[in-house]
């Protein structure tokens, strides 16, 4: 990889955006949180797993998943209609599938876990910041996990494999590939190409896409403990 | 005393000779956690002790539950958990239950919270409760707090130190539902009131070591000031 490439924000191409993460900042939900990865804001709150309504889409023997990806009217340059578009109802499906996988569903049968998704501002990558969003919730919420799920997206940018696209990058990029993976368990649970990549280019942006991952389950693992770090401090 | 340490979903905890318990799951050779929490190895046994998460029903729990509907055979009780539980009438009366003479929403209404006992529940039906029981029924006085159903073991505490306190400093009588409701009675609001106090702050503490100590000052402190 060439270092001297400089990306359009001043990043190196292997290089993620500053990330902030946040747990419990909704009161009401069982478990929520908020998500910036440069740009790009997303907020999760989850509830369940609860009473199924309507009653005929409960399955006997598991809980179901129910994700709304929704991009608020404001979130984007021009202003976007509130109703869901056809891409918020794939993003939809697609989140919802890369979490299924990692949520122990066998353990709450004929009920439902409620997954909204509201992407305050998006500037690239929103799939990858809500599904980063969604598994801290899904933790928060006492949900029982195989794993937590980190995401991230690497793509070919002027000829060059990049980590974590933003939007400027993502409308011109050659090929956009979105990750989800669970690290300890070495599975990967969600991987989008969109764009031409060579077996050689997928190699080389598959392993970027891990290490990126890797360092964005750090994040999600220091968010979560900190919690109790803070509460912990205070009082002795 | 070993350090508590907290854990997290996908965690790998142990590997070897281990049995997994409370939300632990194997994969592989390893031991891995499945929810937030403090973990805890007794015997080969390795569990999480859950920070967060729903009330699961099991059978023989007590719980506290709130009538949501009347029938005309049973009641409808909200039990904080994500499936809603049943009290039948032939249960709380006895099996003597006259569909024509007794009737149901004098008996308990919409809002009555109740003290019963998770007499059978399954995967594929929802809990059917008993009141059938000492200390089981309805609630006429006292006052309910709300704990998270996962803080329920610290709320005992070990070998139940942490209620025995509650209790004897507090001067009340506490039932505690395995859903995270707490049914305090006392002789005077403030004692009660004092409880609710504690309970509250361990609500907020689960996790932190030396709790049972700084609770005992609470108490002692609140029962002076109630005193005066």
């Amino acid at each position: 990889m060439s270092t001297e490439f400089i990306r359009v924000d001043g990043r190196l191409p292997d290089q993620l955006r500053p990330i902030k993460m946040v747990v419990g900042v909704l009161d009401r939900a069982d478990g929520s949180a908020y998500v910036e990865q440069g740009n790009t804001k997303v907020l999760v709150a989850v509830y369940g797993p609860r009473e199924i309504h309507p009653k005929h889409q409960a399955s006997l023997d598991s809980a179901i998943v129910r994700c709304r990806y929704h991009m608020a009217p404001f979130s984007t340059k021009e202003r976007k209609t509130p109703a869901p578009s056809r891409r918020e109802v794939e993003l939809s499906k697609v989140i919802k599938d890369a979490l299924s996988q990692a949520i122990f569903l066998e353990n709450f049968p004929r009920t439902s876990i409620d997954i909204f998704i509201e992407v305050l501002e998006a500037d690239g990558g929103t799939r990858c910041a809500s599904i980063n969003a969604c598994s801290l919730a899904l933790a928060n919420a006492g949900i029982p996990l195989r794993d937590l799920v980190s995401s991230v997206a690497v793509g070919k940018y002027k000829g060059h494999i990049v980590l974590d696209l933003n939007d400027e990058e993502d409308e011109v990029a050659e090929a956009d590939m979105p990750i989800a993976i669970m690290l300890s368990l070495n599975k990967i649970t969600l991987l989008q190409v969109n764009g031409v990549l060579t077996e050689e280019e997928f190699k080389q942006a598959f392993n970027l896409a891990v290490k990126g991952s890797m360092e964005i389950n750090r994040v999600q693992r220091e968010t979560l403990r900190s919690i109790y770090a803070s509460i912990k401090g205070e009082e002795d | 005393m070993v350090e508590r340490r907290i854990v997290l979903p996908g965690e790998l905890l142990v590997e070897g000779d281990y049995q997994p318990g409370l939300n632990v799951f194997k994969y592989g050779g390893g031991f891995y956690a499945s929810k937030i929490g403090v973990l805890s190895i007794v015997k080969q046994t390795v569990s999480v002790i859950a920070l967060h998460g729903v009330y699961e029903p099991k059978i023989g729990d007590v719980v506290i539950g709130k009538i949501i509907d009347v029938g005309t055979f049973s009641w409808t009780v909200d039990i904080k958990s994500p499936y809603t539980a049943v009290l039948n009438a032939s249960d709380y009366f006895k099996g003597r239950f006259n569909p024509v003479k007794d009737s149901l929403i004098k008996t308990l209404k919409p809002g009555d919270m109740i003290i019963a006992q998770i007499a059978d529940f399954d995967r594929t039906k929802n809990p059917v409760l008993t009141v059938q029981g000492s200390g089981l029924g309805g609630i006429t006085k006292g006052v309910i707090v709300e704990l998270s159903p996962s803080k329920i073991p610290r709320l005992i505490g070990r070998k139940g130190s942490m209620i025995n306190l509650l209790k004897k400093e507090g001067r009340c009588d506490i039932t505690i539902g395995k859903n995270g409701l707490i049914h305090i009675v006392g002789e005077k609001p403030e004692d009660e009131e004092l409880v609710a106090q504690a309970i509250r702050k361990i609500e907020k503490e689960a996790h932190t070591m030396g709790l049972t100590d700084r609770i005992m000052k609470l108490m002692r402190k609140g029962r002076e000031l109630n005193v005066n």
